[in-house]
């Protein structure tokens, strides 16, 4: 007799406001136990690719911005390949985590990453899809990390055939995944609730 | 870190009923913070079933020692002294090796070392409440610090975190990401917290509830508490990832 014997995952709690202590600790004054704060740097100087910085806020269903969020980002190199074991095309850019961990500021909510613009890579059924970063946002008050995408206004022709955008039933939302671009800088606002809500994905 | 060492399927569907609801009005803060339209299915793409590896070699020596990591030389941090330990696994069971655990917490009396806490128990001088490990090839984990305090916070007048360490988990996966607590058995606090019981299913809470464990405490030492921890399995990616007809 065949049984199903699955676990389930363990349920998740909330982040809460002192997230910094255990993720970020030097950023917030608790230095001497951590060297550095995980996933503060994600390049050198020998990284290669344009370098982009992105910033913005998350806000509430006010419109005001969290305090206490953490923000984390996941994206391949400038190639399009992830530094990760189970990267199967090829080698990325050893000088590149494609990892990064950023609070907000505990004054302003702002968000800053310093990274690279990534390449497109592909879609499980071999459709490229647009160059984007994925985002994982938690903070007190978020039950479980909301994950969601930013893409590159400038990209318009790849954003139009990317197969994730394209599931967005509502098109007037797509907009809320797009960055808005002044120079090198990106800036993606994440809103958690109203009109202009964030689309999160269930991944 | 870039050798093809892993052939990583996509995750199993997470149980959205199983965590807790991003709306649970008894935790205040979650009304506005919470998403009112529903979330887009996307499964999972090589942006999500891909993760950065995390080396034993970034650690440092005092990494896994809250009692000594933040501790002038020749003294200690204050309170109960537990070992805390367990087993990262996946739903399938197998162990998550290299899985970074991360770890923070409130000091014996409930203050945390942040400058947000203002709560009225002192800050302990030789006590961070930061800590992480890395699993070993089975999964295994373990670390030692001080039983962190109850305390008060603001959502009804008069509501109190049981015990409890916060934990952050990187498997193999950025889509394996989670963030949970752990609570310790017999604490008459968990069934009263907001907090806990934005999880719906009495079996849920249940994991998330430390073990004392007699056979892991150090005599005349510390007591050990056993907490396992059980990440999203994948699938194989023999049937993935292949138009029809290629
Ligand atoms: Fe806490």
């Amino acid at each position: 007799m065949t049984k199903l014997e699955y676990l389930k995952e363990s349920p998740s709690q909330t982040a809460g406001p002192y997230v910094h202590i255990g993720c970020t600790p030097n950023f917030i004054g608790n230095t001497g136990i951590f060297k550095e704060d995980l996933g503060a740097r994600m390049m050198n100087e020998q990284t290669k690719g344009q370098r982009i910085t992105i910033k913005g806020r998350v806000f509430d269903g006010t419109g005001t911005p969290l305090k206490d969020a953490m923000l984390e980002i996941w994206q391949a190199d400038s190639e399009g390949l992830f530094n990760s074991p189970s990267e199967m095309r090829g080698e990325a850019d050893p000088n590149f985590t494609g990892w990064g961990r950023q609070p907000v500021n505990l004054d302003s909510g702002e968000f800053c990453f310093e990274t690279v613009k990534p390449g497109a890579v592909p879609f499980p059924d071999g459709r490229p899809q647009a160059p984007h970063i994925n985002f994982w946002i938690v903070a007190r008050g978020i039950n479980l990390g909301l994950n969601t995408r930013m893409y590159f206004p400038e990209e318009e022709e790849a954003n139009a055939a990317d197969p994730v955008l394209g599931r967005v039933e509502h098109r007037v939302r797509v907009s809320t995944l797009i960055a808005k671009q002044s120079g090198d800088t990106y800036t993606f606002d994440i809103y958690i609730q109203g009109d202009n809500e964030t689309v999160f994905f269930d991944i | 870190m870039s050798k093809p060492t892993t052939n990583a399927g996509p995750f199993f569907p997470r149980d959205r009923n199983w965590h807790p609801p991003a709306l649970s009005p008894n935790y205040k803060t979650s009304v506005l913070r919470s998403p009112q339209k529903a979330l887009l299915s996307l499964g999972n793409t090589i942006s999500e079933t891909t993760g950065p590896v995390f080396g034993h070699n970034m650690l440092g020596e005092l990494d896994h020692d809250l009692v000594q990591n933040y501790a002038k030389p020749g003294e200690s941090a204050q309170g109960e002294r537990i070992i805390v330990h367990g087993h990262v696994l996946d739903e399938e069971a197998k162990p998550v090796p290299n899985a970074l655990v991360e770890v923070w917490q409130a000091n014996a009396g409930g203050r945390y070392r942040h400058k947000k806490d203002d709560y009225l128990a002192p800050l302990d001088p030789n006590f961070g409440g930061c800590g992480r490990v890395i699993t070993d090839e089975n999964g295994y984990y373990a670390f030692r610090t001080v039983r962190p305090g109850p305390y008060p916070w603001p959502n009804g007048v008069n509501d109190w975190r049981p015990s409890h360490i916060h934990f952050s988990l990187f498997g193999s996966g950025f889509a394996q990401r989670l963030i949970t607590q752990m609570y310790f058995e017999g604490d008459p606090h968990i069934p009263l917290c907001p907090i806990v019981r934005t999880i719906n299913d009495p079996a849920a809470i249940e994991m998330l509830v430390a073990k004392l464990d007699m056979n892991h405490c150090v005599p005349m030492d510390a007591r050990a508490y056993r907490f396992d921890i059980v990440l999203r399995g994948r699938r194989s990616t023999m049937f993935e990832n292949r138009m029809e007809g290629n």
